[in-house]
């Protein structure tokens, strides 16, 4: 398997822990040529906005932009469903020429007549930031014209990282936040940022923080609506999940309404009890918060345990390979994986910073392969000669996977099936479990001649 | 959910029926022996594409990119192609790099057909080099469909000679975007008439192989360069696609103009008509009969399409989809008593309602609805009006069948919500076979579900 070569300019991204002092390379816009895992700037901004499922998003551009990401998110609503469809200005040759604007301004009008959004959202791809068409200005007009906020996302896909789409989006949120009255906010209130809903994960979560006594003001975004956003700035604390997506608004919250933020995961039993207990702790002056925090942990780690401890017993020595896109998801799930009695012997991530691989360092055993932005090449490798048993990654990776004859789950933004908060720790192990014991696993051919080494 | 309908001079388009056309030059790439895909632009056209392309067939998707940045997209991407191209052979080997463009690239006006030039030149291992075929797809410009027949003729115009022929006469196949199992149907078929068939593109082994016992960069199978490069010499092109052959240039008529290769363009062989067309066609070519397999094949659809008729004849469907496959669809309904009362498409040629037309008894004419270059929410607002019985088309229909209560039959691409997007069969009398047999059980099935009784006895 060495025969696969690695790019001397990629070599920087990948470290095997226990070799060499540990310096990652990160950050790095792609290079040329490579087939990378990664998205554009529109897509980060895809991400975060998509699941305001009361806002009109629109995407202003050639028509694939769109047609990509129809309906391909599995965050749920519990009302409208406006965001599961696909909107595109479909920027023809003379647009080209001649400039979308009239075409964006028509769309804008006719969609928010009939769809009432409650805002709406701009997408700029890439050829828009080339020919050079005021989004900003059609915004401005139409906000003006209709009275919803028209927020323009500056997500042309080539000016940066997806990452940067994640702060595109989050300039476009926070011009919604402050927008609402915060009247009915209690003192005792969160925000749950960087909580996206897939699969209900968002309402799983809510309920704990409900229960414990905490008013959930605004989840951002998963099941969004544009007047929680309004008036999330009444809330005592953001508590934002993922390392990248959410930061960047929690951050401008701080400095404009002073909001302080606290950084949770909700993979895994141990972070997501945390994610409770970080937040109770927020709250001294109310030690009923804490207790109930307890009692919360305790009955649902009761009601899960016996089926995860039947689960363990299967799993248990077997080895796992983690590819996710932030690096802050891959520390839960390492936890996870290590609850579940499995090893982990690769982990990278689409995204992540030079402290987020300095703590993937320490977390993992040595020999373990660490990898920034790898591409599928780079992966086969390493998941054959690791001899892994499941892989953990979004949909591109997945026959990566296959071919090799290695279990498969998806832990991206495209699953249908919540894998957060205790019943998802659940759902996740059961999801491991259903993979990596399959019998199919017994006639693939790489996995055959891995055993007889 | 209530839509915004199009008003007369609409300009939003809602959940769209096409794709952009690197897709289809990317496709058309992925069926090269020893071939590695480069989009020429920024990354998320060619992730997107992956990850779109991978959930129809399941199957590793390496598209290289030559990753834009800020600066790229103001100096122009000369560099960056260079570099691509590096990369590629350094982690790939390839034999080729089909390149595509995208609509930044294009936008931009990057000279890419210059680059490739210049890459050439400053080469320093001239005899390493893979081959480069370029292709232009600004999306802008078209859907898919283009960008894939526009991949086919620049491989047969970039690589094509005056070829020696060996034993068995050559026959060049352009049969469009269709299955990986149409692909294996149509290989087969051309053997069986004696013929060395030169399929382009070819992703049968390449989207539709085994697992593997070791990764492979580059997955096995496709057309192998030496065999395009023999098209020039074949005895004959069958192009297959109904708006296709209302092209003015393709590969096949190229190769005609260049090479005296006899084109013969016919539509997509679906259904019996179009089926015995691409027969006789090879019959004639090959100097050989039609051998007797097919004939077997045929009287035993004829056959089945007898016994199922009471239950299809005057059922009302809608196609929707790529062009030339509604085209195709639209003919076969016509044959087993299926009103295609609805054909709608979002690509754009201008030649979708006459070539409908010309498969559909005239008769049936006033009973049809056709809609080209439409997007979802259109379709299904006609929809609404019309009431159909059965939808024909890739898998975006579902939103629409859930809500109409109108059951799916998923043909074509994407099928992203079920298994076998690539084993579905649509050509030969086996894919009218195939299709007939699905139809024909849907109905039964909704009729049998729907009755008080549920009777077992057909
Ligand atoms: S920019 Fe053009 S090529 Fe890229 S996804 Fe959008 S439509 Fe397709
Ligand atoms: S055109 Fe730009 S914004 Fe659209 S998918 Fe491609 S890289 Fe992303």
């Amino acid at each position: 398997m060495s025969s696969i070569p690695i790019l001397k300019s990629r070599e920087a991204q990948i470290h095997t822990k226990g070799e060499k002092p540990f310096d990652m390379t990160c950050g790095k816009h792609s290079v040329a040529g490579s087939v990378s895992q990664r998205a554009c700037v529109f897509c980060g901004s895809r991400v975060v906005l998509y699941p305001i499922a009361d806002a009109l998003h629109l995407i202003h551009g050639p028509i694939g932009c769109a047609a990509y990401t129809w309906d391909i998110r599995g965050a749920l609503s519990s009302g409208p469903q406006l965001h599961r469809l696909s909107f595109s200005t479909d920027l023809r040759e003379r647009d080209v020429i001649f400039g979308g604007e009239k075409k964006l301004e028509a769309a804008l009008d006719e969609l928010i007549d009939h769809y009432k959004p409650k805002a709406a959202f701009v997408y700029s791809t890439c050829i828009v930031g080339i020919i050079g068409d005021d989004v900003a200005a059609v915004c401005r007009k139409i906000e003006a014209k209709k009275g919803i906020p028209v927020l323009p996302v500056h997500s042309e896909g080539f000016k940066g990282t997806k990452k940067d789409g994640y702060k595109a989006a989050c300039d476009a949120l926070f011009k919604l936040v402050g927008k609402g009255s915060t009247e009915g906010v209690s003192p005792i209130s969160i925000n749950i940022l960087g909580e996206f809903n897939i699969g209900g994960e968002a309402w799983l979560i809510k309920e704990y923080y409900e229960r414990m006594g905490v008013q959930v003001v605004s989840v951002m975004t998963g099941d969004g609506r544009v007047d929680q956003i309004g008036k999330s700035h009444g809330a005592a604390l953001n508590v934002v999940q993922c390392s990248g997506a959410l930061t960047f608004l929690a951050e401008m919250m701080k400095e404009e309404y002073g909001t302080p933020y606290i950084r949770v995961s909700y993979i895994g039993i141990d972070d997501m009890a945390k994610s409770l207990y970080d937040v109770a702790a927020r709250f001294p002056d109310n030690p009923e918060i804490m207790e109930r925090t307890r009692k919360i942990v305790r009955e649902e780690v009761e009601a899960i345990l016996p089926e995860l401890n039947e689960i363990r017993k299967d799993l248990e020595g077997k080895k796992a390979a983690i590819y996710v896109g932030g690096a802050f998801k891959a520390f839960s799930l390492i936890k996870a994986l290590n609850y579940l009695g499995m090893k982990v012997v690769l982990v990278g991530s689409q995204t992540g910073n030079k402290e987020d691989y300095k703590t993937l360092q320490e977390m993992c055993d040595d020999g373990t392969i660490i990898l920034d932005d790898a591409n599928p090449l780079e992966l086969s490798k390493y998941i054959i000669e690791k001899d892994a048993d499941l892989f953990i990654g979004g949909v591109k990776e997945r026959p990566i996977a296959f071919k090799m004859g290695i279990g498969f789950c998806d832990h991206n933004h495209e699953r249908k099936i919540p894998l957060a908060g205790f019943r998802g720790m659940l759902a996740f192990a059961r999801e491991v479990h259903t993979s990596v014991t399959s019998p199919v696993w017994q006639f693939c051919p790489a996995r055959l001649g891995n055993k007889e080494k | 959910m209530k839509f915004a309908g199009k008003t007369d001079n609409y300009a939003a388009t809602q959940n769209a029926c096409n794709l952009c056309s690197p897709l289809g030059a990317a496709l058309v790439f992925k069926g090269v022996s020893n071939c590695v895909p480069l989009l020429h632009g920024s990354q998320g056209c060619s992730t997107y594409i992956r990850r779109y392309m991978i959930s129809h067939f399941k199957e590793p998707m390496d598209i290289a990119c030559s990753n834009f940045g800020e600066h790229t997209a103001i100096f122009g991407g000369g560099a960056n192609i260079k570099l691509a191209i590096d990369n590629i052979r350094s982690q790939y080997s390839p034999e080729l790099i089909g390149i595509a463009t995208t609509c930044l690239s294009e936008t931009i006006g990057d000279d890419v057909p210059m680059f490739i030039r210049s890459y050439k030149e400053e080469c320093e291992d001239k005899e390493n080099l893979p081959a480069l075929v370029h292709v232009s797809t600004p999306s802008y410009q078209g859907t898919h469909m283009q960008g894939f027949h526009g991949a086919v003729r620049a491989l047969v115009e970039t690589l094509a000679e005056a070829a020696e022929t060996g034993d068995k006469p050559l026959l060049n196949l352009f049969p469009g975007m269709v299955s990986p199992s149409d692909l294996r149907l149509l290989k087969e078929i051309a053997a069986d008439f004696g013929m060395e068939p030169v399929l382009i593109p070819d992703y049968s082994d390449t989207l539709n192989g085994p697992l593997w016992t070791e990764y492979q960069r580059i997955p096995e199978g496709g057309t192998t360069i030496e065999a395009i490069k023999s098209t020039g010499g074949a005895a004959a092109s069958l192009e297959c696609g109904m708006i296709l052959a209302g092209e003015p240039e393709t590969a096949g008529t190229w190769l005609d103009k260049k090479f005296s290769v006899p084109a013969h363009r016919i539509g997509l062989p679906i259904g019996i008509r179009e089926t015995d067309k691409m027969m006789d066609i090879l019959a004639e070519v090959s100097g050989n009969p039609i051998p007797d397999k097919y004939l077997g094949q045929r009287g035993r659809l004829l056959d089945a399409m007898v016994d199922g008729h009471k239950h299809l004849n005057g059922v009302k469907a809608a196609l929707f989809g790529e062009e030339d496959l509604v085209a195709g669809l639209a003919a076969f309904c016509s044959e087993i008593g299926v009103i295609p009362a609805l054909c709608a498409t979002g690509g754009g040629a201008g030649r979708f309602e006459k070539t409908i037309k010309s498969v559909v008894p005239e008769r049936i004419h006033r009973k049809m609805e056709i809609m080209e270059d439409v997007d979802f929410v259109t379709i299904e607002k006609a929809l609404e009006k019309t009431g159909v019985d059965l939808l024909i088309g890739h898998s975006k229909g579902y939103a629409m069948s859930r809500r109409l209560k109108t059951p799916l039959l998923r043909v074509g691409f994407p099928v992203h919500d079920r298994v076998n997007g690539s084993r579905t069969l649509h050509l030969g009398y086996r894919g009218a076979q195939q299709l007939f047999d699905r139809i024909v059980n849907k109905i039964i099935e909704i009729k049998q579900d729907r009755s008080d009784v549920g009777y077992t006895y057909m």
